[in-house]
């Protein structure tokens, strides 16, 4: 069982904590069971030697046990769960590789086990990508990373919501599209490990799986290696040939990665006749487009659906141009060709 | 999904106009498993109709049960709806432990993926929506008029209107199943997955409209039980004398009309998204799909105490009854449930806790889930001590009871395991989770439900279930319960993730098959009470019950006679006591045998029936596309709610005599009940 013997630091507190809370309420719910059975046999009608007391219905003392033992299991149990949740919380910083192993600062230490290794995760329809803006190397379906140090996920998704879980590693994080999140883990002992999405997400779901590989720092350079030796280009239009729905993809490489690819997904604006998110948010902070700014509205959408090869969807319409009395068909403020655009049935695919 | 072409593209103009977007392409033909399904159904459905014609039996069911606005018979069609689905969403849950049991290690099952997704959806809205609520909301209907002693709930018509607005909801889900297709999301639809986008097929618009339908009728209800049980007590009976399963209903009641509004206006803004273009629960244009997933569960997590609670009155009732006592800690069972149906709306960030919230707020809802424990531990153990120096007969109720004590107590602890955030984010949505809520849902809810269907069946019928039979299904349900879902925990252990179709590891195979074992012994359980019931009815006059009171019962329900006549009471009774007719009992009790009078009682109407029909129509004009039938079935549900509040013909007074010629039937039944046997319990 994965979950209670795994092999990183950040899971394997994790199942402590699962322990310790299962042993924690055992402590009252044993005892329930038990007086369960114990008194549905000895009070059972056949024993006419059991007391039989049908006034027995209240007694301030029992009441007192009743609601102080749950109530102190649970204050325990609480004072452990605020300590483990802000102790692991996946945003912060891992603060030991091990259990004996303590963090080395970077800072003068030819050891830079301190510093994290940032992966750069998206969760695609049906398969996952894993950038490194570090060595500037990506790779599908397989991740990799050196036994003993930080790795800072980053995660986001292309589409629909899924969940990057590696049970061996850390507990899992969504990756939601236009989103952010974070997942900070580190591996203890080398090996070849399961990850998969944990988030229903479509069809091909059950097979968006990948391989997380705990790798020596050795071998971790010597995988880099290979992926810049193996791996093609991934450009803005190799991603969005990429991000199209498939399934059991197999393992791929990529050694020249667009700088600013793994933003431009983010910010959802891999196309580029898309405006990014941010600057859509930079835009609305200062008081948004005004009614010009309606014009920018087909610019605004990011239209996966055809992409994603959902494909038929009913037309969206959208709105192009405003008009008014005196331009009944808002022409007015648009250029010619603008003109000529909004009077068509704006079509995205 | 139709990834290359819409073949509603090959239609004439003309057919799209009349007919939306239905394509002859949009019946499953291909599907083998849903052609001989729509042949048994339909080859049932024609017996049905058949037999009602073959008998003559159209008219009084029109009379004596669709309009029906008798809280009795409208409990008992909401049990027989819950009871019917139950065997269609069963029927999903033996699909998907086959599937899961085959396909290992590159095969794929007898489910493609489309299929599949569809069925584990529509096995949870099934659930959940259709065969949990309509059992609860049933027992609910019959029993809480009877325990206050009124005659009938505060809206009559309100109540029929309800059960056919439910019954609306399951005509758009079953219709789903032979035209078009269901939903593929998961049971709430997360955006964006279910946005147009991602899902621009039927499914979703199927699930939104009969969850939007039967919504309707959900709260409507609740608002009507809340007004019954706040206003239509019997004289005596103050708040703290009110019987559990009572307090534990209007505590539903009020959780229904606080949360049900909140899943009607999430779904009519996915609606919005999906029909009109705006961008709620989009990625793009400041839409958030997170904020669905907040508000989905601000209704989803009160919801499960709508469900728990009632079942939780059953315990309390069945628990005191069969151990011949009061029940222990009666205030503190009441406040218990009153600061669960407060916390209930503190914990619902604990269903999100892995998508990034920061730790303060995540622990905030964890610890918030853990308290609630506490008053449900304190039920627990009051229950506990009703039983001790109790004199408990383990008849079928009491047997359903303490099954409940030994699984809910596993259920209730790994779901205080799932609260503690560090801990779920390796359990979240795990089939450990899936262990988890089926372990509190089945051993919680539906054995609850079960406890109290062979409670008060003998009040609803005039005869108890065969013991054996329900003895045999018993053992099978428990048993399967176990045999089923504790393979489930120990494979979320092993991290696997739930909904999935196929599995790449062999290794997990034999975990699953075995858990499909237990789905066969769930399915010898719900064999072994179909016969019961044929049983049951078969030998209905050896099983009879003439006195009322087969149980040596407690409150008011077992005053009157078994099945009550319409009126319930022919007089309103006084209570004295929380325990009123054990009180009664004791203080000698003399039933009144002159006096009767005229009661004044509501009439039937079939207004519901044919409102909630119109709606229905418009549901699947909506999910069709088809305008014109829209907007004309909207306007003439309006219409007929119009034209009803104009209908003044709506009491009747049953006649003194016909009260007496009841009451006088009824001493007879005494009569003989006292010279057949001794005392059948102790009172």
């Amino acid at each position: 069982m994965v979950l209670l013997s795994p092999s990183g630091d950040v899971a394997l507190q994790q199942r402590n904590l699962l322990i310790a809370s299962t042993v924690l309420m055992l402590l009252i719910i044993v005892p329930v069971m038990a007086l369960t059975v114990a008194f549905a046999w000895h009070y059972r009608e056949g024993n006419k030697k059991a007391v039989y007391d049908p006034s027995f219905h209240h007694s301030i003392g029992l009441e007192v046990v009743i609601w102080s033992a749950p109530l102190l299991i649970i204050v325990a149990l609480g004072a452990l769960t605020w300590l483990g949740t802000h102790l692991l919380d996946p945003y912060r910083s891992v603060s030991r590789i091990s259990a004996s192993k303590p963090i080395v600062s970077s800072v003068g230490d030819p050891m830079v086990s301190g510093k994290p290794l940032v992966v750069q995760v998206v969760a695609l329809d049906w398969k996952w990508l894993f950038l490194y803006p570090e060595q500037g190397i990506a790779s599908l379906n397989e991740v990799a990373a050196p036994v003993d140090r930080p790795i800072e996920f980053r995660i986001t998704s292309s589409s629909v919501m899924n969940s990057l879980f590696i049970p061996a590693l850390a507990g899992q994080i969504y990756a939601m599209p236009g989103m952010q999140t974070r997942l900070n883990a580190v591996i203890n002992k080398a090996g070849n490990y399961e990850g998969f999405s944990a988030n229903y997400s479509g069809a091909g779901f059950s097979h968006m799986r990948f391989t997380f590989k705990g790798v020596d720092e050795g071998d971790f350079s010597a995988w880099v290696d290979k992926v810049k030796k193996e791996g093609g280009s991934l450009n803005r239009a190799d991603y969005l040939k990429l991000e199209r729905p498939s399934e059991k993809e197999p393992v791929r490489y990529y050694n020249a990665v667009d700088a600013d690819l793994y933003d431009a997904i983010l910010n959802m604006c891999v196309d580029r006749a898309k405006m990014c998110m941010h600057d859509m948010v930079a835009i609305d902070a200062r008081g948004g487009g005004g009614r010009e700014g309606i014009n920018t509205v087909m610019r605004l959408t990011y239209d996966k659906a055809v992409r994603r090869g959902t494909g038929a969807t009913q037309q969206a319409t959208f709105v192009t141009a405003l008009c008014t009395p005196a331009d009944a068909y808002g022409f007015g403020s648009t250029s010619a060709a603008n003109a000529k655009a909004a009077a068509a049935t704006p079509r995205l695919n | 999904m139709n990834s290359e072409h819409n073949p509603i593209e090959a239609y004439p103009h003309w057919w799209r106009l009349l007919f939306g977007r239905f394509t002859l392409e949009s019946l499953p033909l291909h599907e083998p498993i849903v052609v001989v399904t729509f042949a048994v159904v339909a080859l049932g459905g024609l017996a049905i109709l058949g037999a009602l014609t073959r008998y003559k039996l159209w008219g009084p069911l029109w009379r004596d049960w669709l309009t029906s606005v008798d809280h009795k018979k409208i409990g008992i069609m909401y049990m027989v709806l819950g009871l019917v689905m139950l065997l269609r969403g069963f029927a999903d849950a033996l699909l998907m432990r086959s599937q899961q049991a085959i396909a290992h290690g590159g095969a794929e099952g007898f489910l493609p993926p489309h299929h599949y997704d569809q069925i584990f959806t529509a096995h949870g809205v099934i659930m959940i929506f259709f065969v949990a609520m309509p059992l609860v909301t049933g027992l609910m209907n019959f029993v809480v008029p009877l325990q206050i002693g009124a005659r009938d709930v505060a809206f009559p018509f309100l109540n029929n209107f309800s059960f056919w607005m439910t019954a609306g909801g399951v005509v758009l889900t079953m219709m789903s199943l032979f035209i078009g297709e269901f939903a593929a999301t998961g049971w709430l639809a997360y955006p964006p997955l279910s946005n147009i986008a991602y899902s621009p097929s039927t499914g979703v618009d199927y699930y939104i409209w009969a969850l939007q339908i039967a919504g309707i009728g959900t709260t409507l209800s609740g608002v009507n039980l809340i007004a019954t049980i706040v206003k239509m007590r019997a004289p005596g009976m103050s708040m703290m004398k009110m019987p559990v399963f009572t307090w534990t209903s209007l505590c539903t009641n009020i959780l229904i009309v606080a949360s049900f509004p909140v899943l009607g206006a999430v779904l009519a803004l996915l609606t919005l998204d999906r029909y009109v273009g705006t961008n709620f629960f989009t990625n793009d244009l400041g839409g958030n799909p997170m904020m669905y997933v907040n508000l989905i569960w601000i209704w989803g997590h009160p919801e499960v105490y709508i469900l728990v609670l009632p079942a939780f009155g059953i315990f309390s009732e069945v628990t005191s009854t069969f151990s011949g006592k009061r029940l222990f800690g009666y205030a503190s069972m009441v406040y218990a449930t009153v600061v669960i149906t407060i916390l209930s709306y503190l914990v619902w960030l604990h269903h999100f806790f892995t998508m990034g919230s920061g730790a303060s707020v995540n622990s905030f809802f964890g610890i918030t889930t853990m308290i609630i424990s506490i008053p449900t531990g304190a039920k627990i153990f009051n229950w506990l001590f009703t039983m001790y120096r109790g004199r408990i007969r383990f008849d079928l109720p009491m047997m359903w009871t303490v099954a409940f004590m030994l699984t809910f107590v596993i259920g209730g602890m790994t779901g205080v395991l799932l609260a503690v955030p560090p801990a779920d984010f390796v359990l979240h949505n795990s089939l450990f989770l899936v262990a988890h809520f089926h372990n509190v849902i089945i051993g919680g809810v539906l054995f609850g439900l079960f406890a109290g269907i062979y409670y008060w069946w003998p009040k609803a019928f005039g005869f108890r279930l065969d013991p054996f039979w329900g003895k045999v299904s018993f053992w099978c349900w428990v048993s399967g319960f176990w045999v089923a879902f504790m393979p489930l925990y120990i494979l979320g252990l092993m991290g696997v993730t739930r909904r999935m179709s196929s599995f790449a590891d062999t290794s997990l195979q034999p975990f699953f098959v075995i858990a499909a074992l237990g789905a066969l012994l769930i399915a010898c359980g719900i064999a072994a009470m179909i016969v019961q019931f044929a049983v049951s009815i078969l030998r209905r006059d050896q099983l009879a019950d003439l006195t009322g009171d087969p149980w040596g019962g407690r409150t008011l329900e077992w005053a009157t006679s078994s099945p009550p006549p319409a009126y319930n009471f022919a007089f309103t009774p006084m209570v004295h006591d929380g325990d009123a007719w054990w009180d009664m009992k004791h203080r000698g009790y003399e039933r009144p045998l002159q006096g009767f009078k005229a009661i004044h009682m509501p009439k039937n109407t079939g207004a519901g029936v044919i409102i909630a029909g119109i709606a229905t129509v418009f549901g699947v004009a909506m999910v069709w596309y088809v305008w014109w039938l829209a907007a004309i079935s909207f306007a003439g549900a309006v219409a007929a709610t119009i034209i009803h509040t104009f209908n003044y013909d709506r009491d009747y007074y049953i006649p003194a005599d016909e009260v007496v010629r009841t009451e006088d039937e009824r001493t007879r039944l005494l009569a003989r009940a006292v010279a057949n046997a001794p005392a059948p319990a102790q009172a």
